[in-house]
């Protein structure tokens, strides 16, 4: 076959004011008709940079050479008219944030057949009758009704199967899939990626799949270029850069699978938290009269937690785990009782659970959002001592900070700076330094990895573990990853629409599984953890 | 993983640079990065920063001569206020009887006038400003952070006093007590902080919902604390734009005020009521326009460069 798309030593350099900074650095691969080449790496690798150049959607300050080769002609040098027949028609693009991609103000159908309206003339009734197919082969059901949909009452994966089908309209030689399936929950992403291969076989288009997460890449990709700093550091055939890795990055990449598994508590260790008939309701439309509408996140749910015992929470976005979770730090207002200590705290106001606040400590999921911008680390950290151990002066707290910095292996050195400064493990690293500087003995963390690349997801739960073992810690964890939820658990709870489905120990949920909708989560997630067994 | 391309040196672990997701440019290292001073408040590092945007340092200076000259210059002018000089009635700028920038058409030094002027404008947006921000920041962010009915309550309250026509509050305030001037500083303040609280209200209802506020309530923080210590200093960005913007337009509010007669009176003046006065006079004495409207303009400037300068140098991520 034929080269579709040839990238010939692609360098992409940012002139920015603090001076220039190379995004990509000679970067050369091929693609043929009909074929997906993934290309993988973790963020800040520079993929999505060489992606966008191919589009040729750039900012301005970036600064291109070399060659990008359309059907041999090379897309750096025509013009911008050229370059707009290009776009939509001859290759699409699909991005990472179905949320965000749309434009809320106008209904589906119509951002659908606007690209058919620019490249190809069609409007009237032969649009919307094209929008229709489109709508049913990337299988929106009743596409007579969804037509005239704004993007707000579809779901994340409904969204991106729109994303799609624009991306498709003009049957386009090439598609770029930028993350396509990161935000979407794994039951979801599966179905999208089979969805992606069928139309991939009708369309006879090639794919250039971007995405940093290895093992979707296995099922998914003829070809693979592994990129590092904006380098390309290993490429080939799926299958051989799979099983014979050449380069140590992509053999850590490989191997950066969270392993092992927790050892358990003892068996007489006595319940530190127990929860009977949690209920959460949101308020969705209030009334002055009558009755108000409410949504209900947690239908009732029991729990328990021994001390020194991880209980793993896992559902799809929306199932209630984070509100659950919210809710028995008492964050969020519940009903139901929640007991800590054998003591009731359900009831206790603000200034009732304060004393109680440093022993319950949380970490967040997104580290960017989870750290005051205008704090520096050390204040940050110890902002916990100053409400605790009012009685400690400024040296005491500093030498807390190190400590506890230094627990998180990270340079105390670097308290004084602001959260920007550091990468997102690092930042989860300080998130966790806040929460145990109070030595607290349950640490709720709400998806604390999934923001983080595998690599540094690996040893985040590694410093978790680490640290749950040396203070004897209670882990409340919240995931919808199942192979770090594995790794880090005893006890796991599934949930759905609000209700605990299966509870049960590691083994017996991982292993035999009673439930359909576990068994179809665990089938999905295992398209990740595969490479584990 | 080498440390090659790592942002900051240190010896930790995750030395993943910082991402460059999608088409924004990644970020570079930073040189100075190493050799940050120890101990720094946030106070102390957004002057440093400051101090380095030349702009903003070059208003800072201009401001503080313009209210230094408007304090001093009184005094060494040999002309009052009031007092007219027979001589020269609607003169231009001459050395002869010391009216450097000419005098009016009540022959009256029009640098003297100027710089009286300054006094009242310049401490009638001052004041105005500050009260402004100090009560607008604070019922805002205390609306924004309490939210539901108490949120309500407080934003109704704000929307009755939008509605009360302005002039009508004047004239009120001027029954009860009586002409004065500081009576335009309390009327002009009771105006101006609504727009502030609704900006600040806006800021704080997006900010609640991030997970630094979230985590704030899980240490046990206390609420004036959250407030004070997390929302009012992540809000301050639009504020100290919106400040900014307020001073010109508390400035011309006054002459407005005093051109109806409600204002300061004569002989005492404003640059507002120098200027209106000047554009009468346009044609036949244009320096009359063009001197107060230079010290009004060049105030004004200054005050935007160093807003910008303020904003940038207050938050972090600027370096």
């Amino acid at each position: 076959m034929s080269s579709l798309l040839e990238i010939d030593k692609l360098s992409v350099t940012f002139r920015l004011p603090t001076g220039p900074v190379t995004a990509v650095k000679d970067v050369s691969f091929t693609i043929a008709e009909g074929e997906t080449l993934a290309l993988v790496g973790e963020s800040g690798s520079g993929k999505s940079v060489t992606s966008t150049a191919a589009m040729r959607l750039l900012p301005e300050l970036a600064e291109t050479t070399g060659a990008i080769r359309f059907n041999g002609e090379d897309l750096l040098e025509v013009t911008p008219k050229r370059m707009r027949r290009v776009r939509g028609n001859d290759i699409s693009m699909i991005f990472q944030e179905p949320m965000t991609s749309l434009n809320p103000l106008h209904r589906i159908g119509r951002q659908i057949g606007e690209v058919l309206v620019k490249h190809k003339q069609l409007t009237g009734n032969a649009n919307r009758q094209r929008v229709l197919e489109l709508l049913n082969q990337v299988g929106i059901p009743e596409p007579e009704r969804r037509i005239d949909s704004y993007p707000y009452e579809l779901s994340g994966g409904q969204r991106q199967r729109v994303m799609i089908a624009m991306a498709l309209a003009c049957e386009p030689k090439l598609l770029i899939a930028d993350e396509p399936t990161t935000a979407l929950d794994v039951t979801v992403q599966a179905q999208i990626l089979e969805l992606l291969k069928s139309l991939q076989a009708e369309y006879g288009m090639a794919i250039l799949f971007i995405t940093h997460d290895l093992s979707i890449v296995r099922h998914f990709a003829d070809h693979v270029a592994v990129m590092r700093y904006g380098e390309v550091v290993e490429s080939g055939r799926t299958l051989e850069v799979f099983d014979n890795p050449r380069h140590d990055y992509t053999r850590m990449l490989l191997d950066a699978i969270p392993r092992g598994r927790k050892e358990p508590a003892p068996a007489d260790a006595p319940v530190l938290m127990s929860g009977r008939d949690i209920k959460v309701r949101f308020p969705l439309k209030k009334r002055l009269f009558g009755k108000s509408e409410y949504f209900e996140a947690v239908r009732g749910i029991d729990l328990s937690i021994r001390r020194g015992e991880t209980l793993g929470i896992v559902g799809e976005s929306g199932s209630g785990k984070s509100t659950l979770g919210r809710a028995l730090l008492r964050l969020l207002k519940s009903e139901g009782d929640i007991r800590f200590e054998e003591a009731d705290i359900s009831g206790l106001d603000k200034s009732g659970m304060r004393p109680l606040r440093s022993r319950l400590q949380v970490v967040f999921q997104d580290p960017f959002g989870s750290l005051s911008p205008r704090m520096t680390v050390g204040d940050i950290i110890s902002e916990g001592l100053k409400v605790h151990h009012p009685e400690m002066n400024r040296r005491q707290r500093e030498a807390e900070v190190i400590a506890a910095l230094e627990e998180v292996a990270l340079d105390p050195a670097m308290r004084n700076r602001y959260p920007h400064e550091f990468s997102g493990g690092q930042r989860q690293r300080i998130a966790i330094a806040r929460a145990l500087i109070l030595k607290p003995e349950l640490l709720l963390l709400d998806e604390p990895t999934s923001a983080l690349d595998r690599s540094v997801q690996v040893r985040v739960i590694d410093l978790l573990r680490d640290l749950q073992k040396k203070h004897g810690l209670t882990y409340l964890f919240i995931s919808h990853d199942l192979s770090v939820v594995r790794a880090l658990s005893d006890d796991v709870m599934v949930m759905k629409e609000g209700r605990v489905i299966e509870h049960g120990s590691v083994e017996a949920i991982f292993s035999n599984p009673r439930e359909p909708y576990t068994q179809a989560l665990l089938k999905a997630a295992f398209l990740e953890s595969e490479a584990a067994a | 993983m080498t440390s090659e391309s790592k942002p900051y040196s240190g010896e930790q672990p995750d030395g993943a640079p910082l991402p460059a997701g999608g088409p924004n440019p990644p970020r570079s290292p930073d040189p100075k990065a190493g050799a940050a001073p120890v101990g720094e408040s946030l106070a102390r590092d957004a002057w440093r920063r400051l101090s380095q945007n030349r702009a903003a340092m070059a208003s800072l200076g201009l401001l503080i001569a313009i209210i230094v000259v408007c304090i001093v210059g009184p005094w060494l002018l040999p002309w009052g206020l009031a007092e007219v000089d027979w001589n020269a009635f609607g003169t231009g700028p001459t050395l002869e009887g010391a009216h450097y920038l000419g005098t009016d058409a009540n022959g009256r030094d029009l640098l003297t006038r100027v710089l009286y002027g300054g006094r009242v404008s310049l401490s009638v947006a001052l004041v105005a400003s500050f009260v402004s921000l100090v009560i607008g920041v604070l019922y805002g962010a205390i609306s924004g952070y309490l939210g539901g009915r108490v949120d309500n309550y407080m934003m109704r309250f704000v929307d009755i006093m939008y509605s009360l026509p302005f002039m009508f509050l004047v004239i009120l305030l001027m029954v009860v007590f009586g002409r004065n001037i500081f009576l335009i500083y309390a009327a002009i303040g009771a105006v101006e902080w609504l727009d502030m609280a609704r900006i600040v209200r806006g800021q704080t209802l997006a900010l609640k919902r991030r997970e630094f506020i979230e985590a704030a309530h899980a240490l046990g923080v206390r609420d004036t604390k959250i407030v004070t210590r997390h929302l009012i200093p992540n809000a301050i960005g639009p504020v100290i734009i919106y400040v900014t913007l307020t001073v010109p337009k508390v400035i011309l509010l006054e002459s407005f005020l005093s051109f109806l007669g409600l204002g300061v009176q004569e002989p005492l003046t404003s640059w507002g009521v120098l200027i209106s006065e000047g554009v009468d006079m346009m044609e036949s004495a244009p320096w009359m326009l063009l001197v107060p409207s230079f010290f009004l303009a060049a105030t004004l400037f200054c005050l935007n460069f160093l807003g910008d300068g303020l904003r940038d140098a207050l938050d972090p991520r600027t370096r």
